[in-house]
């Protein structure tokens, strides 16, 4: 039995367990409207990449405790100090010094509106939300971008009132792990795994 | 960045002349199993070659470097794709370089096309552009396309990018289109239109006589985006040779048409739209900034710039695009136009980003009937014509080529042939095409100048490619 692929990091190295391919045969394309003659091959591949989150690995990991992160501009010489980026930008925009980690989940809970969104019904391979999904993007009191995420309860409309929920329970550190619900949504209606 | 220095607003110069010579390009399909890209190529070279009377041997004496456009490795599963066509092209020892900017692809590979003339590095150069996106079947598409937008934050979301333009789309509506269901309909009409004047088109993907009704009444991909909506998954090649003034002429000496004086501008924004931060509208020649000043009022939720209803690499392009070639008003300096429809309601916000309508008023491009060939409301030519080609909707989008595909149609119509190249019967026989009973002649009449806009993403990178007739230019030193 194969074993997926697993990585973790020693002494700022790879180490990596289990498979990270996996071989599949390649078949013949052949054309029916002439003679079976042959016109191709498929090329099977399946792999596993291995993809660092550097400087915002921290945003990653603070979903699955129930946390949104955002960073702010703290430059005392940027023309631009004060703006706020979620996401959750590493480096200032316009004077590229490290911009400075805060918790912006209050804000989140308490601000949250939505700026436009849509419904999709459609997806591409390896989309794993369900149908239709509903893309909103999100505006904050005091947060200079918007951000792009999903609605997991309710239709969405431009101006409605959200608040975010974690997924905290088996969660799987990527931006899927922060989805949003109506404001006033009880916990117990919540997806499997995620809380407020 | 939200606020520009005069050096980044610094007008280009180019340091000579620079023309489109000839251009060519391939069948465009969803699929072409018959070909390899290679052969899909040498068909767009050997076309460019024809236009001029010259063998595609005789043609290529004259090139010096080589500029590829091939937007996808993983689509085609090559890397190193355009080192591959450049060797079946057999233009080795010849420097080359690969150009990537997703849907702009084709016009950002003008672009260092036209630089590299300009600059003097050579005198005559390709420019090819291709994509190959019948290797995956169209899920699987869907998700190569969606890894071009960013891979942590937004490509998880469904892995679709119907859904980054869907969110504008329902922007837009509300606040510009006011909700009304007029405005919907306004989105239609352009998907008629361009799956209608594909049907003239033998080259075009998707030729369609449709209504209204058929585009409100197909299929949801991301609401309020339809089937319909939205541009095509193509095959396709096309390529342009372009050059200084001498070689120009040289290689015109027998040719039907005159070399056409070309300007290439660019722009950007944020790959993630969710990282574009409010702004001053830039402003473009026809527009002053008191225009604006009510914007918010007169549209409530209008005032954030360019937010979800606008492209500010559009805007940039357009105003490098401008200033270098003279262009004051599009409207009055152009006359005929090819933009990127990757959907319909990226076309109306290109119109407005692009000076051909002030923001908050796209529709009126297309209600007037100033965007139609003949306007419908008058039965006269259309003030400005766009996308007579069938644009992305109804000719094709094979990343790679598109913007040249484009740049080439607008050509045909300043050199007074696109009734020769698209009414020809041959060619319609050898795509297995059957041209249509109602064919029309939709050569724009005496087009001397126009334009193309290459975009890519959710407007990361846009390029505006100016054409001119060299006996009617707008400025003499441009």
């Amino acid at each position: 039995m194969s074993l997926f692929g697993q990585v973790h990091v020693k002494n700022k190295k790879y180490k990596i367990k289990g498979d990270f391919h996996h071989l599949t045969p390649n078949m013949p394309i052949r054309n029916a409207d002439d003679g079976w003659k042959l016109m191709g091959v498929t090329n099977p591949r399946d792999m596993t990449y291995i993809h660092m989150y550097g400087g915002e690995a921290p945003f990653f990991e603070a979903l699955g405790e129930g946390k949104l992160l955002a960073t702010r501009c703290d430059n005392p010489d940027c023309e631009f100090k004060g703006t706020v980026y979620q996401p959750f930008r590493i480096h200032c925009a316009d004077c590229l010094g490290r911009n400075t980690v805060i918790d912006m989940t209050e804000n989140a809970k308490t601000t949250a509106t939505v700026h436009t969104f849509m419904v999709c019904e459609r997806s591409g391979a390896f989309n794993v939300l369900d149908k239709p999904i509903k893309f909103i993007n999100i505006e904050f009191e005091g947060v200079d971008t918007i951000l792009m995420s999903y609605l997991s309860i309710g239709e969405p409309e431009i101006g409605m009132k959200v608040v975010p929920i974690f997924r905290t329970k088996n969660p799987t550190y990527t931006i899927l792990d922060l989805s949003w619900v109506p404001a006033g949504t009880k916990a117990e209606d919540l997806p499997e795994g995620f809380s407020l | 960045m939200i606020k520009f220095s005069e050096q980044q607003l610094k007008i280009p110069r180019l340091m000579k002349p620079v023309y489109l010579v000839t251009a060519g390009q391939s069948k465009f399909g969803r699929a072409i199993p018959e070909k390899r890209t290679e052969e899909l190529c040498v068909d767009a070279l050997t076309m460019a070659a024809d236009m001029i009377n010259m063998s595609p041997a005789e043609l290529k004496k004259y090139i010096h470097s080589c500029y590829y456009g091939h937007f996808a490795d993983h689509f085609g599963d090559q890397l190193l794709g355009e080192a591959v066509i450049h060797d079946r092209l057999g233009l080795d020892p010849l420097g080359n370089i690969g150009i990537k900017t997703g849907g702009a692809t084709g016009g950002s590979t003008l672009w260092e096309a036209v630089k590299a003339v300009a600059s003097g590095y050579s005198d005559c150069v390709l420019a090819m552009g291709w994509e190959r996106m019948d290797e995956v079947p169209t899920d699987e598409g869907n998700f190569l396309i969606s890894c071009a937008a960013d891979k942590d934050w937004e490509s998880p979301l469904g892995h679709i990018y119907t859904g980054y333009y869907a969110v504008m789309a329902q922007k837009y509506w509300q606040v510009f289109g006011k909700s009304e269901d007029s405005f919907r309909k306004t989105l239609a009409e352009i998907s008629v239109k361009h799956h209608g004047y594909a049907r003239m088109n033998p080259f075009a993907q998707s030729p369609m006589k449709i209504t209204v009704d058929d585009v409100l009444n197909s299929p949801v991909v991301a609401f309020p985006l339809r089937v319909l909506d939205c541009c095509l998954m193509s095959v396709g090649a096309a390529c342009a040779i372009i050059c200084d003034e001498d070689t120009a002429m040289k290689l015109t000496k027998d040719s039907p048409h005159k070399p056409l004086r070309i300007w290439v501008g660019a722009g950007s924004h944020t790959l993630r739209p969710a990282d574009r931060r409010d702004m001053d509208i830039p402003l473009l020649p026809n527009e002053t900034a008191d225009q604006y000043k009510d914007l918010g009022k007169r549209f409530p939720g209008g005032d954030r710039y360019p937010g979800f209803t606008g492209f500010l690499g559009a805007r940039i392009a357009a105003y490098y695009g401008y200033g270098m070639a003279g262009v004051k008003d599009p409207n009055e300096d152009l006359d005929v136009l090819e933009l990127h429809d990757a959907f319909t309601i990226s076309d109306v916000q290109t119109y407005e980003d692009i000076g051909v309508r002030p923001y908050g008023e796209g529709r009126d491009y297309v209600e007037s009937g100033d965007c139609y060939h003949t306007n419908p409301n008058t039965g006269k030519p259309g003030r400005l014509p766009s996308n007579i080609s069938g644009g992305l909707i109804g000719c094709m989008h094979a990343v790679g080529a598109t913007g040249i595909m484009q740049t080439f149609e607008v050509a045909m119509h300043i050199w007074n042939r696109w009734a020769e190249i698209h009414g020809d019967d041959k060619r319609w026989k050898e795509f297995s095409r059957e041209k249509p009973e109602d064919w029309t002649d939709l050569q724009v009449k005496g087009a001397k100048r126009g334009m193309a806009i290459s975009h890519a993403g959710v407007g990361s990178h846009v390029t505006s490619t100016i054409l001119m007739d060299p006996d009617h230019l707008l400025k003499k030193d441009a």
